[in-house]
């Protein structure tokens, strides 16, 4: 990981932990059981969308579709939910995949830059769902379990009751915690372990960090660039499917209009955790970290009003998030030079 | 060649007669291009739908258009310096928020209505212009992205309009006010004659000003700009502040139009349909060549695809897909025309 990443990774994990420690400090019931397995739980899916647009990026690219993918994919996958969680899980999915096809095939064939087919495909996505939900929420089937996709605990079936217990200690906490752990955080850290995987330990990780470094150099080192271009489109589209399928079983309904500005959040993330836009360098983990510090601070929001000294209303919340931003992409940039400088 | 369309030369400065007759017929065929499918939609819409040629039709378009036009003018300019601005609808959010409360005199008071109104223009605008500064500054100072510079505004700046006017929607009933909307000189909306003079205006600098020849100089080749004593940081500030300035026209004419400022909703995804136009009308998105009146008629188009559709039954959802696909074409055209 060259240096710039890692220290900016850091930074990340570091502000992660102190907004945390804030909270706790301010907050009753901040750290609870219940209140992180909610931001876990609310905070998955564009986590899995941020998690692919750190790839995107790593290839110097830019995928503004994942919002209306993802929804797209609530719509197919909530029509699709009467047969059962998998026939939904994977409709949804399929309805990514096919997305991410189109973005690749338009910018490693067609030969238009990422933004431009990205935008079209947006577009096209929104359309799209809009014309199969007729312009509605498209309810899901509750007969079937999808809903438990989004709702659900994934271990809670063995929860025992004496962990809910006053006298339970801290031996009950952790396994409430543990088996109480939502099913949208349980896919979101398989994603991320398998996204590590994919970075850290296959060709198909380097070639995205050596597409990102330079694609003309790469092309001609023999790197199969428009291949690893369109693979990372599939990736992102796959994983805004993902989050379409939750999105659709946590609301219990498909939302065609759900996923406005889902991209830009997720580019919020993978810059708050360091990643380049410029291409060639990123972290999986740091953009996981930069995804729930962004989340964090509309749980901070909500606590802040509970405590009735002000009335900040959610308009805040993207205030201070643009804030945050800010205050990243400044403090990158002055790292950025003194690394040049070394 | 290379190096001509990179910079922007005017084709009269080129030596050489063949270079110059090939130049300018692919120049030629790319400008025409898109004028000759906006005369084809044109030419469809007059032969098969219904009370097509109505001056009701034609004013229910141009107002549509007005908005994408003006704040694709000032997308123009920032694109063909390499950028990107995803700002103009929160810019456009904040500027339609402020208004309001100036020209009724609630914010501050004002010795009379048409003093109120000047203000409401005035001041709205030029905090509009204030915030593509801040971008610019981001941009030219920092070396941060446009596109991250931009992001900062588009998540922060609707927010700012909303926590000014805690949401609400905020209703007025000032003739005089919407006159800059729905007014009408010699029978055209005053929108539309605003719209014609910021395109006028705009072409007419990209063309014929020295500021305009660095806008394209810093989008073709910024390195090469800076060594050849182009004011790099200065061209992209002024660019970005015109574009706050052309988000902030738009966000008055949308608030004057509905007689209400609705915080959460002017402006709206106002990013992607200039950009849209954008692309549609020619400009290169990776900068260095730009038309102003590319970008008009590409609204247009967009516009007119629409309404085509929705003349003719087709629901309104599958126009974004149609949208979509006349995006890719127009830009995969321009690909085929500059192999």
């Amino acid at each position: 990981m060259p240096r710039l990443t890692r220290t900016a990774s850091l930074g990340v994990i570091i502000a992660l932990v102190l907004l945390m420690l804030f909270g706790a400090w301010r907050y009753d019931g901040f750290m609870s059981s219940y209140n992180i397995l909610s931001v876990l739980r609310y905070n998955s899916m564009f986590a899995l969308v941020a998690l692919g647009m750190c790839f995107v990026i790593m290839t110097g690219g830019i995928d503004l579709s994942v919002g209306s993918v993802a929804a797209l994919s609530s719509v197919v996958a909530a029509y699709l939910s009467p047969y059962g969680v998998l026939a939904g899980l994977l409709a949804g999915l399929a309805a990514g995949g096919l997305a991410g096809a189109l973005n690749g095939f338009i910018i490693t064939r067609m030969k238009i830059m990422p933004f431009i087919a990205t935008l079209a495909v947006m577009l096209a996505a929104s359309g799209t769902a809009l014309l199969l939900a007729n312009n509605q929420s498209v309810s899901v089937s509750y007969e079937s379990g999808f809903v438990e996709l989004g709702q659900g605990d994934l271990l809670s079936a063995f929860r025992p009751e004496w962990v809910d217990a006053e006298d339970a200690g801290w031996t009950g906490t952790l396994l409430g915690f543990v088996l109480g752990f939502p099913t949208p955080a349980w896919i979101m850290l398989a994603a991320y372990l398998g996204g590590w995987i994919l970075l850290n330990h296959t060709a198909f990780g380097r070639h995205v960090l050596g597409v990102g470094g330079g694609e003309e150099a790469s092309r001609l080192m023999g790197l199969p660039t428009d291949r690893t271009v369109f693979q990372v489109y599939l990736l992102s589209g796959l994983l805004a499917g993902l989050a379409g399928v939750i999105l659709a079983a946590q609301f219990g309904a498909g939302q065609p209009i759900e996923g406005v500005g889902w991209e830009l959040f997720a580019i919020a993330s993978v810059v708050v955790g360091g990643t380049l836009l410029t291409g060639g360098n990123g972290s999986v983990g740091a953009t996981l970290a930069g995804t729930l510090l962004l989340g964090i601070i509309f749980t901070i929001l909500n606590f802040e009003n509970g405590m009735g000294w002000i009335s900040l209303s959610a308009y805040w919340q993207s205030v201070v998030r643009g804030a945050f931003l800010l205050v990243v992409v400044l403090l990158q940039s002055r790292l950025a030079r003194r690394v040049q400088a070394a | 060649m290379k190096s001509a369309v990179q910079t922007g030369m005017p084709v009269g400065e080129q030596p050489g007669g063949r270079f110059r007759q090939l130049f300018g017929t692919r120049l030629a065929v790319r400008r025409f291009g898109t004028l000759i499918a906006l005369i084809l939609l044109i030419l469809f819409n007059l032969a098969f739908t219904p009370n097509f040629a109505t001056a009701q039709t034609l004013s229910v378009n141009l107002t549509q258009v007005c908005t994408i036009v003006i704040v694709g003018v000032g997308m123009t300019l920032v694109i063909a310096t390499g950028g990107i601005d995803l700002s103009v609808g929160s810019l456009m959010a904040i500027a339609g928020a402020l208004s309001p409360g100036i020209f009724q005199g609630t914010l501050f008071p004002v010795p009379d209505l048409y003093t109120g109104i000047a203000l409401g223009i005035v001041i709205p605008i030029a905090v509009a212009g204030l915030f593509g500064l801040f971008n610019g500054w981001l941009i030219s100072s920092f070396n941060i992205q446009p596109i991250i510079a931009t992001l900062i505004l588009f998540i922060a700046g609707r927010g700012i309009a909303q926590v000014w006017t805690n949401g609400d929607l905020q209703v007025f009933k000032v003739p005089e006010m919407q006159a800059i909307a729905i007014g009408r000189v010699l029978g055209v909306p005053f929108q539309v004659w605003i719209m014609l003079a910021v395109v006028v205006i705009a072409a007419w600098v990209l063309r014929k000003t020295v500021f305009g020849r660095q806008i394209l100089a810093v989008g073709g080749n910024a390195p090469a700009a800076r060594l050849a004593g182009v004011p790099s940081r200065r061209v992209i500030c002024l660019v970005y502040v015109v574009s706050g300035v052309c988000s902030g026209i738009a966000g008055l004419i949308v608030i004057a139009m509905n007689s209400a400022a609705d915080a959460n909703l002017i402006g709206m995804g106002m990013e992607l349909d200039a950009i849209a136009a954008v692309a549609v009308g020619g400009t290169l998105l990776s900068g260095g060549r730009a038309t102003i009146i590319g970008t008009l008629l590409g609204a247009l188009i967009i516009q007119l695809v629409r309404y085509t559709l929705l003349a003719n039954g087709v629901p309104d959802p599958a126009a974004l897909v149609v949208k979509a696909a006349l995006i890719i074409l127009a830009v995969w055209l321009q690909r085929q025309d500059r192999a």
